[in-house]
């Protein structure tokens, strides 16, 4: 527990440090001022359209740091240097997961509120997304963490990572942009239940990538 | 999960017998045995690309032996090309954070430090730092981590004539201090009788139908 917590608050000194913590937000923003640029100022549309939209911008977004998640580290030895030390390599994936998780998940459900005023989404469609984004990106940390263990020390790893993350989010999406027209809470309830297990199996499956990776 | 530092149980020893590895397809070496007590040194010796490197990494449980036994008693300390420390990190700290994971006590990480003269060096980013002085904190982790096993990959690359020095002081002192070394090196390193390892003498010899085949 202990090596977790240091590792978890390593990571997110190195999230912080390289800059990286501000391009989901920033690209939440751009998309969600890009958007009626596209469709035309009709508030209606823009409301009836705008919370799915700006779960696809989450959900791109999320992608955004991808090759910078595991691939350093492990070009640099520092998964090696931490397996010697004992420490499995599911310990590793969870707090990289808890790291980011805390570095995009925050500040992307805050960065949708001024999104949401660009969309003109009114009150209750705004607490819908903010809490379908509370247990969603959980889910999208964990895809991002789960598809960089996959493809780190691959060469053009981005656009991997993109064709492998994009199917396996397609729930998340459904359920995700589902809960904002959806008053019986079914859908939430789905959604739920999707990021649970996409959390719950990252650490192992991200775990086992890491090591076949050094094979 | 973290190892723990000192198992007055069980004696250090590292034991390989009949270690094969295969890289990309490829067999590199089969049928290494070697025994190693408290104090013992091994220099494996050949040219680059004979399998030296992973070796180490077999070693170091890293890498899976294709066949054969590996048996560890005591935590493992690695040095090889790659950093593994934070760049933009000032030394001192990202020392730190692999004495926080080992468990060392920060005494212990300035003595490591002092040992390969780092002392000066602590708030200066890592990155940067020369080839010299990178190899030369690499090591002070492995000084620092405590553990009985070190494993050194080319542990004298890039150090000057003073920096080499230091690096056989602390070999030396780990192994008066019934510590194991495994190293791959060029430089001379003033290990007392270490057992060499001369890998040329563990290539696979092609079987019949392989050279039937060729």
């Amino acid at each position: 527990m202990r090596a977790v917590m240091l590792l978890t608050a390593r990571d997110l000194r190195q999230a912080w440090q390289s800059g990286g913590l501000w391009l989901p937000v920033a690209f939440l923003l751009l998309v969600a001022s890009l958007y009626p640029f596209a469709v035309g100022p009709d508030a209606a549309l823009l409301r009836r359209t705008g919370g799915g939209m700006l779960w696809i911008a989450a959900l791109l977004a999320s992608l955004l740091p991808v090759d910078r998640l595991v691939a350093p580290d492990r070009d640099a030895g520092m998964l090696d240097q931490i397996a010697l030390r004992g420490i499995g390599e599911e310990m590793v994936v969870l707090a990289r997961l808890i790291a980011h998780w805390l570095g995009f998940g925050p500040a992307l459900m805050i960065a949708t509120l001024p999104a949401a005023a660009l969309l003109k989404l009114d009150g209750p469609t705004i607490g819908q997304l903010e809490l379908g984004l509370l247990i969603g990106t959980p889910a999208l940390a964990a895809l991002g963490l789960l598809v960089a263990t996959l493809t780190a020390g691959m060469r053009s790893s981005g656009a991997l990572s993109g064709l492998l993350a994009l199917p396996l989010a397609v729930p998340l999406l459904i359920f995700g942009a589902g809960t904002l027209g959806d008053g019986s809470g079914a859908a939430l309830k789905f959604l739920a239940a999707a990021s649970l297990l996409l959390v719950a199996i990252t650490p192992f499956a991200g775990g086992a990538a890491i090591r076949a990776g050094r094979e | 999960m973290i190892r723990p530092k000192s198992r007055p149980k069980t004696r250090t020893a590292l034991r390989l017998s009949g270690v094969a590895c295969v890289r990309g397809g490829r067999l590199l070496f089969r049928g290494i045995d070697l025994a190693m007590e408290p104090g013992g040194s091994a220099l494996l010796k050949g040219p680059n690309g004979i399998g030296k490197s992973s070796l180490i990494r077999v070693c170091a449980g890293l890498l899976r032996a294709s066949a054969g036994t590996v048996e560890r008693h005591g935590g493992v300390a690695l040095t090889d090309e790659r950093l593994a420390l934070d760049m933009e990190e000032p030394l001192g700290a990202a020392l730190r954070f692999w004495a926080r994971l080992d468990e060392a006590s920060p005494p212990a990480l300035d003595r490591a430090m002092a040992a390969m003269a780092l002392e000066n060096l602590a708030d200066v980013p890592v990155r940067m730092l020369s080839t010299g002085q990178r190899k030369r904190a690499a090591l002070a982790r492995v000084i620092a981590s405590g553990a009985p096993i070190w494993l050194l990959d080319e542990p004298g690359n890039g150090l000057d004539d003073a920096a080499l020095e230091l690096l056989g002081q602390a070999v030396a002192a780990h192994l008066t201090g019934g510590g194991i070394v495994v190293a791959a090196s060029h430089q001379p390193l003033p290990l007392t009788s270490p057992i060499i390892l001369a890998m040329a003498d563990y290539l696979p010899v092609l079987s019949t139908s392989e050279e039937e085949a060729a």
